[in-house]
Formats: structure tokens, sequence, C-alpha cells
């Protein structure tokens, strides 16, 4: 009996260290709240999004280009929106390894950060995206689209333009997923489709939308945009062991699709 | 007057928060020793983000800073940090706060862990100052 009892505790007592051991291998929902989110390294560049895709089936890059945008808009906020489209597309053309394209999209962002009035800083970029891009370095290229990105936001910093900085983001965002979500419909499967998830990311942008100047968030475009971000987040928000349908991938699409029309166009939003 | 007042205060807030918001030499010098730690990475293949977290860390406490990783990629975190720190650990979390399998480098007070997560989603990486005093690190991922 005493026997029983001495061996009942032992395992009671391993039971509950390993238990103990677990839960301090554990963070709690305290400690995950209050971790750092900054635009630089939270947010994924499109790049990244288009490694993962492109790991799951061969893509046709260069059948995911869009026609040329306008590069005459007057609105700030527009600008940046566009901009970080642009930025995207500069990551679609490294993907097709396409050399001309790489630079028309490089010329195009000088065009829109001169806009900004960013321009003098991105000139050395814009020659060594041309550079980069007549050499073939695509690696180099992904690095040089990201550090560019981070140059124009640097840029927005120092003008005290920060508030444009997430819509630089968002609008990188909104197009790699139009073009991810695009692709997926195109040659469907499970696994394509789960990189469609992403709950966090979008809650990150629609909080640091809230935190911009009440001016700024008042513009119909960045009005809408936000609305627009809250619906958008509900369809890429399904839980870790669901992977979107194609109707559900196609409602994705359509949404982003919707609203990278908007950004693009010279009307504005209905 | 009020015109230079305008202009003072304008000059001021400007600096301001360009000081505020640009990296310490601190930072520097430890963003320089994780972009070292990424940069063996590339040799793999790994692209080495523009991007970077640098702060304080404390004895006893730990950084956490969010990401957002996709399956099928691969990653490497990579931290550097200054002279009082000794020794740092590098760890990864989903968003469940379940430690993640992970690839481990350490050298002392440089420190880096490789990653390929099954899904896509949040995750946090964990810097803890394992020995040493108070100070700064910086962290740089790369991806491939």
């Amino acid at each position: 009996m005493f026997r029983f009892v001495a061996l009942t505790t032992l395992a009671l007592v391993a039971a509950i260290c390993t238990a103990a051991s677990e839960q301090a291998r554990r963070l709690s929902p305290d400690q995950m709240a209050k971790a750092v989110r900054t635009d630089s390294i939270t947010v994924p560049t499109p790049g990244e999004l288009f490694a993962a895709l492109g790991k799951v089936g061969k893509i046709n890059w260069s059948a995911q280009y869009r026609g040329p945008i306008p590069m005459t808009y007057s609105d700030r906020a527009q600008i940046a929106l566009n901009l970080g489209g642009l930025i995207a597309d500069g990551f679609i053309a490294v993907e097709a390894k396409d050399g001309q394209q790489v630079k028309n999209i490089g010329s195009d962002i000088m065009k829109l950060g001169k806009a900004l009035g960013v321009s003098e800083q991105l000139l050395s970029r814009g020659n060594s995206i041309n550079e980069f891009a007549e050499h073939n370095e695509w690696d180099t290229l992904q690095e040089e689209l990201e550090a560019t990105q981070n140059e124009v936001k640097s840029s927005m910093q120092s003008h005290a333009d920060q508030d444009l900085i997430i819509l630089v983001t968002l609008g990188g965002w909104i197009r790699g997923t139009q073009v991810v979500s695009g692709a997926i419909l195109k040659n469907y499967s499970e696994s394509a489709a789960s990189v469609l998830r992403q709950p966090a990311l979008v809650r990150f942008m629609q909080s640091k939308l809230n935190e911009i100047s009440p001016e700024l968030r008042q513009e119909p475009l960045v009005k809408h945009v936000s609305e627009q971000l809250t619906g958008i987040e509900k369809l890429v928000s399904f839980p870790e062991d669901e992977v979107p349908t194609v109707e559900d991938v196609r409602k994705i699409n359509d949404a982003v699709g919707k609203l990278m029309t908007e950004i693009e166009s010279k009307e504005p939003p209905k | 007057m009020r015109n230079w007042l305008v202009v003072f205060v304008s000059i001021f807030a400007l600096s301001t928060s360009v000081v505020v918001r640009a990296d310490t030499d601190a930072e520097v010098s430890a963003r320089k020793d994780a972009l070292e730690i990424a940069g063996a990475f590339s040799n793999d293949g790994f692209k080495i983000r523009d991007g970077h977290s640098c702060g304080m860390l404390k004895p006893h406490d730990r950084s956490l800073i969010a990401v957002n990783l996709y399956a099928g990629n691969q990653y490497w975190f990579s931290v550097g940090t200054v002279e009082s720190v000794k020794k740092v650990a590098v760890a990864v979390y989903d968003e469940t706060g379940k430690q993640m399998t992970t690839e481990n480098y350490s050298n002392g007070e440089k420190a880096a862990a490789g990653f390929a997560p099954e899904n896509r989603g949040q995750y946090f990486v964990a810097v803890d100052l394992i020995e040493g005093q108070e100070g700064s690190f910086c962290l740089v991922y790369s991806y491939k």
C-alpha cells in the first residue's frame, strides 16, 4: 500500500513538473499582446508572399502584369497607396525575371516618388535597380526594392509625412494579394490557397490606419480603403485548420481587385 | 516675433522627431553584427530583409517581436548585441504562444534561429538575455 502511494505521488510530481515546464515554454496572451509590431519587420514584403506561392506550383508571373497607371495624381494619400502597389509590381517583375519590366517599374516609382518630394534620395536607388536589372541580379533586386520602399518611408518620416507610410505598405499588400489570389484562381490548390490566411497582418494595418490624423482619415479614398479593409479582414481570417475554397479565393480577389481599381482611378471612390 | 517662434518650434519638432526615430550608435553596431550573421545565410540563398527591429535587453527579461510568416518559406532570425550583453538566445513562438522547434546558432553575444513554418500566420521572435548586463540588440531576418 505504502509503495503504491509513493509511486502515485512520484508520478503526480513528475506530471506537475512537466506541465510547469511546458507552461514556462509558452508565451502568455499578455506577453503576445505587448510584442513589438513595426511596419518594417511585422509586415512581410510582397517578395516573401510570392516566394511562398512559387513553392507550391509554377506561376506565370508575367501574366500578372497590369497596364500602366496614371503618374499625375495630386492627392498625396493616393500617390502613397499607388507607390506601394508599384513596389509590389517590381517584385512581380523580379519573379518573372523580366529586366525591362523591372526598369519600367523602377522609372514609375521614381516619378511617383518625385511627386511626393522624395526623388533625391531615390535617384541612387533607381540607378541601382537599373544596373541590377541589366545584370540579372534577381536576389539583389528584391533586396533593393525593399530598400527603395524603406527609403521612401524614411523620407516620409523626415518630411513629417509619417501618416502616409502605412498607406505605402497597404498599397503593396493590396496589390500583392490581388496578384496572389488571381494566380491561385488560375490554378487552384489547397496548399496555394492557404497562403491567403493573414488575419493578424490585416489587423495590424487596420490599427495603423486608425492611428493616422483625423484629417487624412476623412479623405474619401483613405476612408473608403479603411472601410473596405474591414470586409477584407473577414475574408482572410479563416481558421488555421481550414483552407479557403475556390469561391473564397474568388471573393478575396474580387474585393482587393475592386479596391486596387479605385486606388488607381483618378475619379473619387463611389 | 511670433513668426520666429513658429519657425523655431517647427525646427525643434522636426529635429526631435528625426532623433526619436533614428537608431542609436549601439543599435547601429548591433545591427551590423546581426547583418554579419544573416550574411552567412545568404550563401544558402536567403534574402536579407531591409527592415530591422532594435531595442534594449534587460537581465531576466525578454523582447518579443511579432512577424508574419508564410508556410513553405524558410527563415533565419539573426540577432546582434553590444558588449555589455555576454550571451543572447533567439526563439520562435506561434500565435498560440507555443514554442517552435528551431535550428539554433549561438556565438555568445550573437545568435540566430532558423525556422520553417508549417502554417502561415503570426509568430513571435523572442530575444532573451542569458548572461551580461542591460544593452542594445538588433534583429534582422532573412528568408528563402
